[in-house]
């Protein structure tokens, strides 16, 4: 028990944080910092495992990310006929068509050696494909952008429900992984880095303009979601039932009726809004659960141990009989494929997708610094930076403020350095990002929790 | 004359734009290899120290332009390089002094280095955004042209002009004449030799009597004069936007990776093949193709590749790709 003393005291500061921003801010700032804390916990659980458990260097989160978000609209939109009865073929089509692609590539490539014909009939194979497939796509994409384009100009979903797209999204991660991982597992740790940094950057960029998809840059609003929505709830008569019984101390305080009517109405809709949050918060929390049993699970089995001993002497794992390349697979698909279900739960949150807030920074760096931060290898500590890391980065902003305002106090109102520092508060928060990552760095390089080693 | 007119067209669309905006990706790609043949690591906040550089140019040209100092036809930003590069090296020595020193000395995996660059790389880029705010700047002034299409067409009679704007021309002209120095100074002078060795074989190097300490020093200088002339021809020949600067590192890794990491001279060529890939590539030929074929064969699509929005996605492409086929670059990287 005393081993987990650390872990206990570090989780109680942090929810006494969560708590206090709730009273000093309010409850409904402090249950989505806690929501979007819990999807930071599902990243970080995925990047620690590529990370952590095998020392795979994976800086494409954004990208899988984003494929997690993309899935929510391609399994819960509801399906758009015209569009498809106008593009359905052209895009079906193409779909055939990279698949004959890939095939003719994989036919060369195994049916003959290596060399410099090979080379460029494989180039030409595949810039003849391009150039047919724009052929082929041309009419089809400008009939389906054209229908509608203010609310729909893309194919829609299957209009399923959403809670399936999270699976969806983290298949579909996994299913990129796979490909990026037989591209570029090979290489060396910061050339994974890099090549996953910009492989990323290009599956936001095809989201992004590919219209037909998902509306790209003019983004989806109001997608489902696993929670009732507030407007419904403030109409059910045993919700606010429930809401006077809540608060029927404070509303017997009041006498006249109509102020008493107008009180219970204002309660209702905070109480709503608080309601949706803790659904949602509570959707999350049951991932995050299990997640962390299966990860613990697969932690300390023999294929955790398997994996350890990979990350930390590959040369002597493979000596050892075990296939290193086809772990780092496995590892880097699985890792993906939790990142990608992050992605689609935060879509979900957000009942929105916006193509262009896909950022390197937001999406990758920081989730980074998450896992270094709260400790790599370990659940716990990953979890753990997921929590600290978002709460810094949304209340560094405040937190600044309320500091410049307490050091400038002395100086008036118009002096150009206060008002440069005030506009500039919502920066900190990568002042205070940067330096934490390499206080930790530097003075506990093994994280807020490290890695814990069991022997067996 | 189609034929010329067609040439012109190609000329005025793709090449002389690649070959400005390859040099400025060369210059970035150049600090890239420099860093990690000597110092050993992948960058990750190249990005944002150019744009760090280019920041106290910015000011500086703003502050010369309200006392009035200037050079005519030339831009201000020109008479501010020095002071900015002087800045940039100060502050990357600082940074190396308090942040990068204590892994090289720990002799640290480079993967912990990435990391650590990671962290340069979000205290740099909150540092900017607190100094200038995250808007975009225009501080060009002088001349804006040094050719204009009608005065081409004027002079010669051709149906199609070559605009030269004076940044790409400054850009171009800069970069050479950068480049060129730096390249004698890394093979003809003794320091840059003991860079070499350094990078080369580190222990050999240090058993000959070559000061460590100085061949850092070196590197962060040199690094510094690269980044903020590379940041400031950028800024000057588009717009200064610090969140622009942070996604032009990802062409310039490219760049560098595509020339062979560690090998300035690849580095130096990686930057304009990335950049006449961009161009070539999502590029409409339909103008070019309308001059060289009969009037009946015109065709009617724009006749481009990939869209201008697969810009990125292009340089990326040829990325993988020759990480796939050959690693170690076009140019065989890892000798500086």
């Amino acid at each position: 028990m005393r081993n987990y003393k650390n872990v206990i005291a570090a989780y109680s500061i942090m929810i006494f944080l969560i708590i206090l921003v709730g009273i000093f801010q309010s409850w409904s700032i402090a249950l989505t910092i806690l929501n979007y804390c819990l999807i930071s916990a599902v990243m970080t659980i995925g990047a620690n495992i590529q990370w952590g458990y095998a020392g795979l260097i994976n800086f494409g989160i954004m990208g899988y990310t984003a494929l997690g978000g993309l899935a929510v609209v391609l399994v819960s939109v509801e399906p758009v006929k015209k569009a498809w009865q106008v593009g359905g073929l052209n895009i079906l089509a193409c779909i055939w068509i990279i698949i004959a692609i890939i095939f003719v590539v994989k036919f060369i490539l195994n049916r003959f050696d290596k060399s410099k014909l090979r080379n460029y009939s494989v180039a030409s194979v595949i810039l003849g494909g391009i150039i047919l497939l724009r052929i082929t796509a041309a009419p089809g994409i400008e009939a389906i952008e054209a229908i509608d384009p203010a609310k729909t100009g893309f194919l829609g979903g299957m209009g399923l429900p959403v809670l399936l797209s999270w699976i969806f999204g983290a298949l579909l991660a996994g299913g990129l992984a796979f490909i990026i991982g037989k591209i570029a597992l090979g290489l060396r740790a910061d050339y994974l880095a890099i090549a996953t940094l910009l492989i990323a950057e290009i599956i936001v960029s095809i989201i992004k303009h590919e219209e037909w998809l998902a509306r790209g840059v003019k983004n989806v609003t109001g997608l489902k979601r696993p929670a009732p929505y507030e407007i419904d709830l403030q109409a059910s008569e045993w919700f606010v039932n429930l809401v006077a019984k809540f608060h029927s101390t404070k509303l017997n305080l009041i006498n006249s009726a109509s102020e008493k009517q107008e009180a219970l109405t204002q309660m209702v809709i905070e109480a709503s809004s608080i309601y949706v949050k803790l659904c949602f918060s509570g959707l999350f929390f049951t991932v995050v659960i299990i997640l962390l049993i299966l990860t613990q699970k697969a932690l300390y089995s023999p294929w955790g141990r398997k994996m350890r001993a990979i990350r930390d002497n590959e040369v002597a794992a493979s000596a050892m009989g075990k296939n290193v390349v086809k772990e780092h697979l496995l590892i880097f698909i699985l890792g993906s494929a939790i990142v990608g279900l992050a992605g689609a739960m935060m879509v979900t949150n957000d009942g929105l997708f916006t193509p262009t807030s896909y950022r390197p920074m937001r999406y990758t760096f920081v989730i980074w610094v998450m896992v270094i931060v709260g400790g790599t290898g370990n659940n716990f500590g990953a979890i753990l930076g997921g929590f600290v890391v978002w709460f810094l980065w949304v209340e560094a902003a405040p937190i600044a403020l309320f500091l410049i305002n307490l050091f400038t106090a002395h100086l008036p109102e118009t002096n150009s350095v206060k008002v440069h520092l005030i506009e500039s508060a919502p920066y900190f928060r990568f002042l205070v990002i940067g330096i934490g990552l390499l206080l930790i760095m530097r003075f506990r390089p093994q994280g807020i929790i490290p890695e814990k080693i069991v022997k067996q | 004359m189609d034929f010329l007119n067609a040439i012109i067209v190609l000329f005025n669309f793709t090449v002389i734009p690649a070959l400005a905006y390859g040099s400025q990706l060369a210059l970035g790609a150049i600090f890239v290899t420099l860093i990690y043949a000597v110092l050993r690591f992948a960058n990750f906040a190249t990005g944002d120290m150019m744009s760090f550089g280019t920041m106290f140019a910015v000011i500086l040209t703003y502050y010369f332009q309200s006392l009035g100092i200037g050079l005519g036809v030339l831009p201000t930003a020109l008479l501010t390089i020095p002071f900015a590069i002087l800045m940039m090296i100060l502050y990357m020595l600082i940074i190396d002094k308090f942040v990068f020193s204590y892994y090289r000395i720990k002799k640290s995996p480079p993967v912990q280095f990435a990391m650590v660059s990671v962290g340069v790389m979000f205290v740099t880029q909150a540092l900017i955004r607190i100094i200038i705010g995250p808007s975009d700047r225009i501080f060009l002034d002088g001349e804006k042209f040094i050719l204009k299409a009608t005065e081409f067409k004027e002079m010669t009679g051709l149906a199609e002009g070559i605009t030269l704007k004076s940044t790409q021309a400054i850009t171009i002209i800069v970069t050479l004449i950068v480049v060129s120095i730096m390249f004698w100074f890394l093979n003809r002078t003794k320091t840059g030799t003991s860079m070499r060795a350094y990078s080369d074989n580190e222990d050999l190097a240090l058993l000959s009597g070559i000061d460590p300490k100085r061949v850092v020093l070196i590197t962060w200088v040199i690094a510094g004069i690269l980044a903020t002339i590379g940041g400031v021809l950028y800024g000057l020949d588009k717009s200064y936007r610090p969140f622009v600067y942070f996604n032009n590192m990802l062409p310039i890794f490219a760049a560098a990776i595509v020339g062979g990491i560690g090998n300035p001279f690849g580095a130096f060529l990686g930057g304009y093949v990335i950049a006449f890939a961009e161009i070539f590539v999502t590029y409409a030929y339909k103008r070019f193709i309308s001059y060289l074929l009969p009037e009946h064969l015109e065709p009617d699509s724009l006749l481009q590749l990939l869209s201008t929005d697969y810009k990125f996605a292009v340089s990326f492409s040829i990325l993988v790709i020759v990480l796939l086929i050959r690693p170690s670059g076009i140019f065989k990287g890892k000798v500086i």
